[in-house]
């Protein structure tokens, strides 16, 4: 009897550890397929521009011309350029309302007054792009082109930045859309982020006699790292970005725009608009080869801040132990 | 046993009769040519769009057992599929070039509808039906004329007050069709467009916004006060934009239409090549900007071709009765098609081109032989 329990007993062991093993192998092989799809991309884009990397090598991303009708030279500097300041000006805008929304639901408002809120924000990020390039058009455009722009112009136009000539679609434009659109991203995380903050931290803080504010700044330097995390994320959606931003940007192939107001050109955008009445070889080989130079550029922008979160974690670390 | 033997009995006439009513059934169960169930894959243009979906609608109540897939992913996409062969016919708003038609040899060209180009503008204040010529665009479009009260503008429009102010020129940012109707009219008035800008689906504007798309377009247009741009007439009429006259060859005036097109595709219609030859050269913008007869055509006007293998074996899974069917289908379009044209605000074909379209699809073959008699 005895030993037939201990029986029962092993075999159920075994299938729980079986199943332990199964479920290990499943999880290891989805895991791999991650990387594998990754590699397959790589691999993919790197064919897909085979012609244009042999006639253009590492210069592509240097080059300053695209031209489908005549040479056939192209290259990707401004459409770089474009991307780059496009979510820098969505960062600049986006973050510190990010933050100051995530601040507000962890600390200010009562949790269901909080739901509420979150919910709107999420909201948000449901919305198409294809919804917000629209708005943008139909609705932001006008709005800036006659109530804001002139203002600012009138203020800064000594600036080059901000001199030249107003049509509302821009650089600008684009990138106060993007802001709009990275703004659920970064402010839901940071939320969640603010929330898992200890509160024996605030409470220790409080009982020091801290105000509100040196509460907030307090539990800001602890969620730091997943902060920085967030406002990755949304980053990286800014420079992802298509639809709203071909539909607001102008899509202008030029080096530098005269003013933040000027048309300008992203990585998305062109290929977003070419690629389909692309018809020489070169031509879409260089369209992927943009594709390439985008997916490695969020690498990299994904390299540098897994670093700054590590460096960051480590500080924080410190600082907790001290 | 007895029992047995009976039921062994009656199984045997059960098979005899079922056996023999097949033999007698036969014939009718399975006709001559199969009527299964087919599908026919077709990619390419996205301005002939509405029509082909249309046509596939109309075409499926003719005939319940063929259904027609297209796919509208732009015209470079639909020769890149009809190149790789992985489409039974292709539609395209320009016709082969010379090196794409080398890389797909004997490839016919089937011009199925017709399509313009309408100049819009926004001016505020000022009534609509401004008039432009083609030289004058092409100075818009490079730069030279960069303010509506321009004296060129002016002599043109002798009763319009037209503003001191900068233009805004919009030009389209996605590769399109459009663009290349456009590009090849100015190329046609202008050698100097011709040698700096061009033709193509996308070129480098020298100055002006660029638009995605015909919504794009429109809407930069109707934002932005005193800008000018160039969508497809259709969207235009659709969306009541505001067009411009443009002037033709015989001197005369002429606003988008489908009249006006149609007298423009009449004029080419009569060099058209043969359906085998090389259409690179085609274009009704080029035999109307030449024409000083023409006096209703309006010059920015512009063929969709069909781009069908002349011998359709060369297409992987393609069987006789399919290949007969697409040719059906083609033969169709051109005829019965056509009567779907007009309240889809695009243009019917001439009996011409309807004519040389027939003597096309008749050079159609499977394995040699020929499927439309």
């Amino acid at each position: 009897m005895k030993s037939k329990t201990s029986f029962s007993k092993i075999v159920y062991l075994k299938a729980k550890i079986e199943g332990d093993e199964i479920f290990r192998l499943v999880s290891a092989l989805f895991a791999l397929a991650t990387i594998l799809l990754v590699g397959l991309m790589v691999y993919e884009l790197t064919r897909g521009s085979w012609l244009s990397l042999q006639k253009f090598g590492l210069w592509f991303i240097m080059g300053t011309s695209w031209d489908p009708v005549f040479t056939l030279n192209f290259g990707a500097l401004p459409l770089i350029l474009g991307t780059l300041t496009t979510s820098a000006i969505a960062l600049a805008m986006g973050v510190p309302i990010s933050i100051g929304i995530g601040l507000l639901l962890s600390e200010y408002i009562p949790k269901r007054l909080g739901f509420f809120v979150s919910f709107m924000v999420e909201l948000l990020a449901a919305i198409p792009s294809v919804i917000y390039g629209l708005w943008g058009i139909f609705v932001l455009i006008p709005f800036l082109r006659n109530n804001v722009y002139p203002y600012i112009q009138a203020v800064l136009g000594s600036l080059p930045l901000f001199s030249g000539p107003i049509y509302g679609g821009g650089v600008l434009t684009a990138g106060i859309v993007l802001a709009i659109m990275i703004i659920p991203i970064i402010s839901s995380v940071s939320r969640d982020v603010l929330s898992a903050v200890p509160h024996s931290q605030r409470e220790a803080v409080i009982s020091l006699g801290a105000t509100k504010w040196e509460t907030c700044k307090i539990v800001m330097s602890y969620a730091k790292p997943g902060v920085i995390g967030a406002i990755i994320l949304g980053l990286g959606r800014a420079i992802g970005e298509t639809m709203a931003v071909t539909m607001l940007i102008g899509n202008k192939f030029k080096v530098l725009p005269s003013s933040f107001f000027d048309a300008w050109y992203t990585m998305a955008a062109i290929i977003a608009n070419e690629f389909t009445e692309a018809t020489s070889d070169v031509y879409v080989s260089a369209l992927i080869h943009v594709g390439l130079t985008l997916f490695l550029i969020s690498l990299i922008v994904n390299v540098i801040a897994r670093l700054i979160v590590w460096r960051t974690l480590r500080l924080v670390k410190g600082v907790s132990r001290g | 046993m007895d029992l047995n033997r009976n039921r062994k009995i009656f199984l045997v006439a059960v098979t005899a009769i079922i056996t023999i009513g097949l033999v007698i059934a036969y014939p009718y169960l399975i006709p001559a040519e199969p009527e299964r169930e087919i599908t026919i894959n077709g990619a390419g243009a996205s301005f002939p769009f509405p029509l082909v979906d249309k046509w596939i609608a109309e075409y499926n109540k003719v005939k319940k057992n063929v259904k027609i897939n297209y796919q509208s992913i732009g015209s470079g996409g639909g020769i890149r599929q009809h190149t790789e062969k992985t489409v039974y016919f292709a539609a395209s708003d320009a016709p082969l070039t010379p090196s794409q038609a080398a890389n797909a040899s004997n490839t016919l060209h089937i011009p199925f509808t017709i399509g313009g180009v309408a100049i819009i503008y926004n001016l505020p204040g000022v009534p609509k039906d401004i008039k432009f010529s083609g030289e004058i665009l092409v100075d818009i479009f490079m730069g030279k004329i960069s303010k509506w009260n321009d004296p060129k503008l002016v002599e043109l429009n002798p009763n319009v007050n037209l503003p001191d102010k900068d233009i805004i020129v919009v030009h389209r940012s996605d590769g399109s069709g459009t663009t290349f109707v456009f590009t090849s009219y100015l190329s046609e008035v202008s050698e100097e467009w011709k040698a700096n800008i061009g033709r193509g689906t996308v070129v480098n504007w020298p100055v002006g916004l660029g638009g995605k798309g015909n919504e794009g377009v429109a809407g930069l247009v109707s934002q932005n006060p005193y800008s000018v741009g160039y969508v497809e007439f259709i969207y235009a009429k659709k969306n009541n934009i505001a067009w411009g006259y443009l002037k033709n060859a015989a001197g005369s005036f002429v606003e988008p239409s489908l009249d006006s097109f149609r007298a423009a595709a009449a004029v080419a219609a009569v060099t058209l090549p043969k359906g085998y030859e090389s259409w690179a050269e085609v274009s009704i913008i080029r035999d109307v900007v030449r024409n000083t007869q023409a006096v209703d055509a309006y010059p920015i006007t512009s063929f969709s071709y069909f781009l069908v293998y002349k011998e359709l074996n060369v297409l992987p899974n393609m069987d006789e009765y399919t290949a007969r069917q697409l040719v059906e289908f083609l033969w169709w379009t051109i005829h019965d098609g056509q009567n779907y044209s007009a309240e889809l605000d695009y243009v019917p074909l001439p009996s011409n081109v309807v004519a040389r379209n027939e003597e096309t699809i008749r050079m159609i073959t499977f394995n040699g032989k020929q499927l439309k008699g």
